[in-house]
């Protein structure tokens, strides 16, 4: 894509550069693995407000390349609003504000000269409630390829499409309906065909704002795998509500707590052996 | 039993230590209060929907009942000789047609003599038969020279007669036809010459003097030159201003003046939309009186609101989640909205249309004062002719001292309801057709 080399010391350069705790954290893995992975997304001192209410407080964390992320922390604590800064989803929120600094492979997504659209694209998103369009199954996979231009012809499209529905395991159970509604699915088909569909564009990074939250125990496990299958080519951040499930799935995780990030670290860590109080509160059900 | 009801409005008993007792009379009584309120509530709304119901019969009988005869006209057969003297076949067009039928009438009463009398005879037919024939003739050229049997239409007193709507027993000098008139054309009957045929001039003809020939033609092509030219103006610019205000204005002081007044337009007398188009369309640009384009363009000033609003409703009942869903792809706020947004908001905007449009094919005020009920006698043939239009054409009707017109304006009604319930049902299949489930 780019010189991987540069784009490696400009994130590294950025990471050494800022303070703040939780970014320090990132290194203190006890795996060699996680060092290696280059920083997919820097954020630095990011802010949001809604209006007056101060929504995100001087946030900053490294998300690493291949790897999932799982943002946990009570209802209101702010971490789907952060999520939604990594695609600029909070720009179509009018009175949402962003200040800080957020980079994705060191170029600044909030820089004036930065397309949200284009941005969007290489930044896949998967909704809490499933949301495919109310077109066939072909179409909603096939949409955002189609907008991009990313298909010569026909063929090549059908290509994506496929390899879309395979990557989210999808392929077996729509290949002999593609031309039927994306909306007569099951909710657990449904949200792998939102997958497929934010993959298709071949993204860099997969958000994913709660995305098992309104699918019944054996959709989530099915998309719980797909997701921990999914790091091997994307850096996946994803929002829960379930404890369980970040432990599952992730291999960072971050507690957010009113608005701020209050640890940051592996999973194995934060579950087991967790640094702030909050943390250790939350985890063990005292606030939340 | 009677205490406790009177007593009902008091609190609940007060739960004791073990709790609140259900089986407490006062908790019954309570509750037959409630259903009995319940029971009176659905009564009264069952009352209203079979007194709106009820008065919707009336009209629909009381039109029914005086409009029916309109959708007949008495017609006399006649064997008409066409003299090629008379009609010459190098100029059909300015042919004594006249001549031809009063000759053809005067031959059933060969005993008349009596010059005053003939003429009395001749009005039996309508004056309106001339033009009837000399179309005919017009039509098919080789006729004349030939004598043929024909059904003219009778004029408006005689075709009154024949449907029962004069009252014999009136004392002749009361009456519009006078005994030797009726008694003439009762021994046409007798012959076998009246028959009362299924009204077609109601629907192709122009306005006429004469109630037996005058039609809708022209009023129902004035209205839809009308409605074709309010729709293609309404349509796209309300869609337009509703897609703005709804997906990428900014909410500020100036947009929020805009959606009041917006709403305060729909609220607008249509009789002002009427004399803003006198003053502008016709005042300042200078454009035809009596245009249905004009017209159109008025009804267009009212449709907008209503358009505007359902169109915006229409966008706003669209899930969130659909945008976000293409948002998030890196779909353009253009995309957002021409690819998935409008499409499912469109049975909601086709509604919204078809009403808007429904409203304005009845609106007269404004079609008033920009000329669109004057007398005219010829089939618009394009939206800048002269022309009426339905609503205006009932208004003139209504106006018209002739008996015929009486049936005549109550048919037109008729005819102007039929074409509401028809965009209704186009509506209701549109919207069944262009939705879609999820």
């Amino acid at each position: 894509m780019q010189d991987n080399a540069a784009t490696e010391a400009k994130t590294a350069d950025t990471a050494t550069g800022g303070s703040g705790a939780a970014r320090a954290r990132v290194t203190l893995g006890a795996a060699g693995r996680e060092t290696e992975r280059p920083v997919k997304i820097a954020a630095r001192n990011v802010n949001v407000w809604y209006g007056d209410t101060h929504a995100i407080k001087d946030v900053s964390i490294d998300i690493l390349d291949k790897t999932v992320t799982a943002f946990i922390g009570p209802s209101g604590c702010g971490k789907s609003t952060f999520l939604r800064c990594f695609n600029r989803m909070n720009d179509t929120i009018e009175t949402a504000r962003v200040k800080g600094e957020i980079r994705l492979d060191g170029e600044d997504i909030y820089a004036p000269e930065q397309d949200p659209v284009l941005l969007r694209a290489r930044v896949g998103m998967v909704f809490q409630k499933p949301n495919p369009f109310p077109k066939s199954i072909y179409d909603n996979v096939a949409y955002g390829p189609r907008i991009h231009g990313l298909a010569r012809n026909r063929a090549e499209l059908d290509e994506i499409v496929e390899t879309s529905l395979r990557r989210a395991a999808l392929w077996d159970e729509v290949k002999d309906r593609l031309d039927d509604m994306g909306t007569g699915l099951s909710g657990g088909q449904q949200q792998r065909l939102c997958i497929a569909r934010a993959i298709a564009t071949s993204p860099e990074v997969l958000l994913m704002d709660e995305p098992a939250s309104a699918l019944d125990p054996i959709a989530t496990a099915q998309i719980e795998e797909l997701i921990y299958e999914l790091r091997e080519q994307y850096s996946v951040v994803i929002v829960t509500h379930s404890m369980q499930q970040a432990a599952r799935v992730s291999e960072k995780t971050a507690f957010f707590h009113l608005g701020e990030l209050v640890e940051f670290g592996d999973t194995g860590q934060i579950f087991t052996n967790p640094r702030d109080p909050r943390t250790e509160s939350y985890i063990t059900g005292r606030i939340g | 039993m009677n205490e406790i009801r009177e007593d009902a409005a008091a609190p609940a008993p007060r739960a004791g230590r073990g709790g609140v007792d259900w089986h407490d009379p006062v908790l019954k009584a309570r509750l037959a209060i409630r259903k009995r309120r319940e029971r009176r509530l659905r009564l009264f709304g069952l009352l209203a929907v079979v007194f709106a119901f009820a008065m919707l019969g009336i009209l629909v009988a009381s039109l029914v009942r005086t409009g029916a005869p309109a959708f007949t006209q008495t017609h006399v057969t006649l064997r008409v000789h066409l003299d090629p003297k008379r009609i010459p076949p190098d100029n059909i067009n300015r042919g004594n047609y006249r001549a031809v039928i009063k000759q053809a009438v005067l031959a059933l009463f060969p005993e008349v003599k009596n010059r005053r009398k003939q003429r009395e005879i001749v009005k039996i037919v309508s004056k309106g038969a001339p033009w009837i024939l000399r179309d005919m003739v017009a039509a098919n050229p080789d006729l004349v020279g030939r004598t043929i049997t024909v059904d003219l239409p009778v004029s408006d007193p005689f075709d009154q007669l024949y449907k029962g709507l004069i009252d014999r027993s009136t004392p002749e000098a009361h009456r519009r036809l006078k005994d030797e008139a009726i008694s003439r054309f009762d021994s046409l009957v007798a012959r076998g010459l009246v028959r009362a045929k299924f009204n077609t001039y109601l629907f192709t003809n122009p306005d006429s003097r004469f109630p037996e020939i005058a039609g809708l033609g022209g009023a129902i092509m004035g209205s839809f030159y009308a409605l074709l030219t309010c729709f293609v103006l309404s349509f796209p610019i309300g869609i337009a201003a509703a897609i703005w205000l709804e997906e990428f204005a900014p909410r500020n002081r100036l947009t929020d003046f805009v959606e009041i007044n917006i709403n305060n337009l729909a609220a607008v007398p249509s009789v002002v939309f009427g004399l803003l188009g006198l003053a502008v369309f016709l005042g300042w640009f200078d454009l035809p009186r009596s245009a249905p384009f004009v017209g159109g363009m008025v009804l267009a000033l009212m449709t907008l609101p209503t358009i505007i609003i359902a169109t915006r409703t229409a966008l706003k009942a669209v899930p969130p989640s659909i945008r976000e869903a293409a948002l998030g792809l890196g779909a353009s706020r253009q995309q957002v909205v021409f690819d998935h947004v409008l499409p499912l908001a469109m049975p909601g905007i086709l509604t919204g249309t078809i009403i808007g449009l429904a409203q304005a094919l009845g609106e007269t005020a404004p079609l008033l004062l920009i000329g669109m009920n004057a007398f005219i006698t010829a089939i618009p043939d394009s939206p800048f002719a002269a022309a009426t239009a339905l609503p205006t054409q009932i208004y003139i009707w209504a106006d018209s001292p002739e008996r015929g017109f009486v049936s005549r304006t109550s048919a037109a009604i008729l005819v102007l309801l039929g074409f509401l319930v028809l965009m209704n049902a186009v509506a209701i299949w549109l919207r069944q057709r262009t939705e879609r489930r999820w």
